[in-house]
């Protein structure tokens, strides 16, 4: 007996009976379609989150003091007697580190900046000139910090699109004079709308002369130094010649920590990747018990049909001709369940983005493979043990049931 | 064409054991037309069963053809059910979902003969049986004595050298079950060997062989004139 005959007769012996074998499929078509959309919306935020990192400018190297061993990840705050990164630090290794192009200071704090009678609490980051380039943030109107001002602390700020926007409206602020955290500051340039990334608003921000940020939040160090390579093959190298000039600079200590973007975006990726698998193991356990379905339904059948197994074995079909007819009913209902299943799950995936506007997906073609893969699988698995159930029988007792 | 030698079938209820065929010989040449009678129970169907190759002897020897069909396997019985061998059941035994033309190809699926060719085969049969303009009807569309005359050309699909029939006219009236006896008849005038299991002695006096078993014996075996 031929696969595509008994294909033929699985096919008929289905649709014989629609309504059983259509909620049948249902099983696997629910447990496939959940596994589609999970696996989707795990692949999503992972996607979208390697994006934004990457958006934040590529090549990046974050130096924080404190040493810690993990690499990546977030770091607690530096304890015991830490020397601080300070603003000397930054430009020693922007003369001679000449791997990195750049080595950007970095003052953070909040504050409340006031216009007239309207104020806000906002983030305000004490930086230099560099910084608009390494973390391609740009100007609308006005001017970005000079590095005149940061050698003059000078009392200038540029503010974010937003607090542009909630303290000034529609007037122009370039000029005018605005209060941060009470002391004085002239408006010399306004942000480029950026949106919001990873939760944080960029247009929701201030940006003054990092030397001006130390005397606001009264310190001598700096939050952190941003250093960005022109190619990415030297990032290595490049964190070999910053260690080695901050250790000496450091009394000899490594007292602080050097981030790529890259081992940010690998722990990201494998916290969200086990996020995506744990999604797609639950859905899972919902095709299980689709394929259970199966299975019961298969042992039903056996049952009413024995008396056709036993004609067709009299008739000369062999025990493994009787075998693949009911494995293949199981995986054709399995199989078919898996296509619709992927079919409506793909469809809801691609179709949720654009009412959940939070809940990014991506349908990748992996988790299709995996999903008709798997659904074909408990076909099998589920369909073997009925099917033996059939092949095995007595074809006189067979014949003889009524 | 076929011997049997000493053959003895027991079975095993529980803790005990029943015997249904006790040293039972037979020879049958190409072109008999034999009938087997018996009261139920003496154990005819189960030597029906041995013969047909669905059951194996627990002792003894059965010659198919030459061959020792009790050292076969299962898939080995299958193949010679399939292409030696020709059913005819008291209850036709067709497949309901298919139609008269299905049932006739279900043998040649198992013989490996391509779906193109089964039709060539099948259709001619069913017009020998008289069911021509029958072909695409469901066994539920047609009557007891149609559906046993698919079930003829079922059974002679695949060219078989024995023809079994089991109470062939059993379920039906008695005009239906003369057109089949008539058809059985003439199959083996055309050198088809017959065996049938009959209660009938109507039926068995059409036969050309007559053989009595009782208590899973053959108590008695002659040519009917």
């Amino acid at each position: 007996m031929n696969f595509l005959e008994t294909f033929r007769v699985a096919f008929e012996a289905i649709l014989s009976n629609k309504v059983r074998s259509g909620l049948t499929m249902l099983g696997v078509i629910i447990g496939v379609m959940a596994v589609i959309l999970l696996v989707s919306i795990g692949e999503g935020a992972r996607t979208y989150i390697t994006k934004e990192l990457t958006g934040l400018g590529t090549n990046l190297l974050i130096i924080t003091s404190g040493k810690t061993t993990t690499s990546g990840g977030f770091h607690p705050p530096a304890a015991g007697t830490v020397r601080k990164l300070t603003y000397d630090d930054s430009l020693a290794l922007r003369r001679r580190a000449w791997l990195i192009s750049d080595a950007v200071p970095i003052v953070f704090g909040t504050g409340k900046i006031k216009y007239e009678n309207r104020g806000r609490d906002t983030s305000i980051i004490g930086t230099t000139n560099e910084f608009s380039r390494v973390r391609n943030l740009f100007v609308d109107s006005g001017a970005f910090i000079s590095q005149g001002d940061v050698d003059s602390k000078a009392k200038v700020v540029v503010l974010g699109r937003r607090v542009k926007d909630e303290l000034f409206g529609e007037e122009s602020p370039l000029g005018k004079i605005v209060r941060v955290a009470d002391a004085r500051y002239r408006v010399v340039g306004v942000m480029r709308k950026k949106g919001t990334s990873l939760g944080w608003d960029i247009d929701d921000v201030v940006f003054i002369p990092v030397t001006s940020g130390q005397e606001l939040f009264d310190t001598d160090g700096l939050f952190e130094i941003l250093a960005s390579t022109p190619r990415a093959e030297d990032v290595d190298r490049a964190i070999v010649q910053i260690k080695d000039l901050l250790i000496r600079r450091h009394a000899h200590k490594e007292d602080f920590t050097i981030q790529t973007q890259g081992a940010i975006l690998e722990t990201m990726g494998s916290i969200l990747g086990i996020l995506t698998a744990v999604l797609g193991g639950i859905a899972g356990i919902s095709l299980l018990v689709g394929g259970i379905g199966i299975m019961n339904i298969m042992l039903v059948s056996v049952r009413e049909r024995t008396r056709e197994i036993g004609i067709r074995k009299a008739l000369g079909a062999r025990n493994k001709d009787i075998m693949a007819q009911f494995i293949v009913e199981a995986i054709t209902l399995s199989g078919v369940g898996g296509v619709i299943g992927i079919f409506i799950g793909v469809s809801i995936a691609l179709v949720i983005p654009l009412f959940v506007t939070v809940l990014p997906t991506t349908v990748s073609a992996w988790s299709i493979v995996m999903a008709f893969t798997f659904s074909v699988a408990v076909g099998v698995f589920f369909g073997v043990y009925p099917a033996r159930k059939a092949a095995l029988q007595d074809p006189i007792q067979a014949l003889r049931y009524e | 064409m076929i011997e049997l030698v000493n053959i003895t079938k027991t079975y095993r209820m529980g803790s005990m054991d029943i015997t249904v065929l006790t040293d039972i010989s037979l020879n049958v040449q190409r072109g008999e037309f034999i009938a087997v009678m018996g009261p139920s129970g003496s154990g005819k169907s189960t030597l029906m069963n041995i013969l047909g190759c669905l059951d194996r002897p627990t002792s003894g020897v059965y010659y198919f053809e030459t061959r020792e069909i009790s050292t076969l396997t299962d898939d080995e019985l299958a193949s010679v059910r399939n292409t030696k061998i020709g059913f005819v059941f008291q209850t036709f035994n067709l497949l309901p979902r298919f139609s008269a033309l299905k049932n006739v190809e279900v043998p040649l699926i198992y013989s490996g003969v391509p779906a193109r060719r089964r039709q060539e085969r099948a259709a001619p049969l069913l017009e020998k049986v008289g069911l021509k303009t029958r072909m695409q009807h469901k066994p539920t569309e047609l009557s007891g004595g149609q559906q046993q005359r698919v079930a003829i050309a079922r059974a002679l699909v695949n060219n078989p050298s024995l023809l079994l029939a089991d109470e062939p006219t059993g379920n039906l009236d008695s005009s239906s079950g003369e057109e089949i006896l008539k058809i059985l008849s003439e199959l083996n005038h055309q050198g088809v060997t017959i065996i049938l299991v009959t209660h009938d002695p109507e039926v068995a006096a059409q036969c050309n062989r007559i053989i009595n078993v009782k208590d899973g014996r053959i108590i008695n075996d002659q040519v009917n004139a």
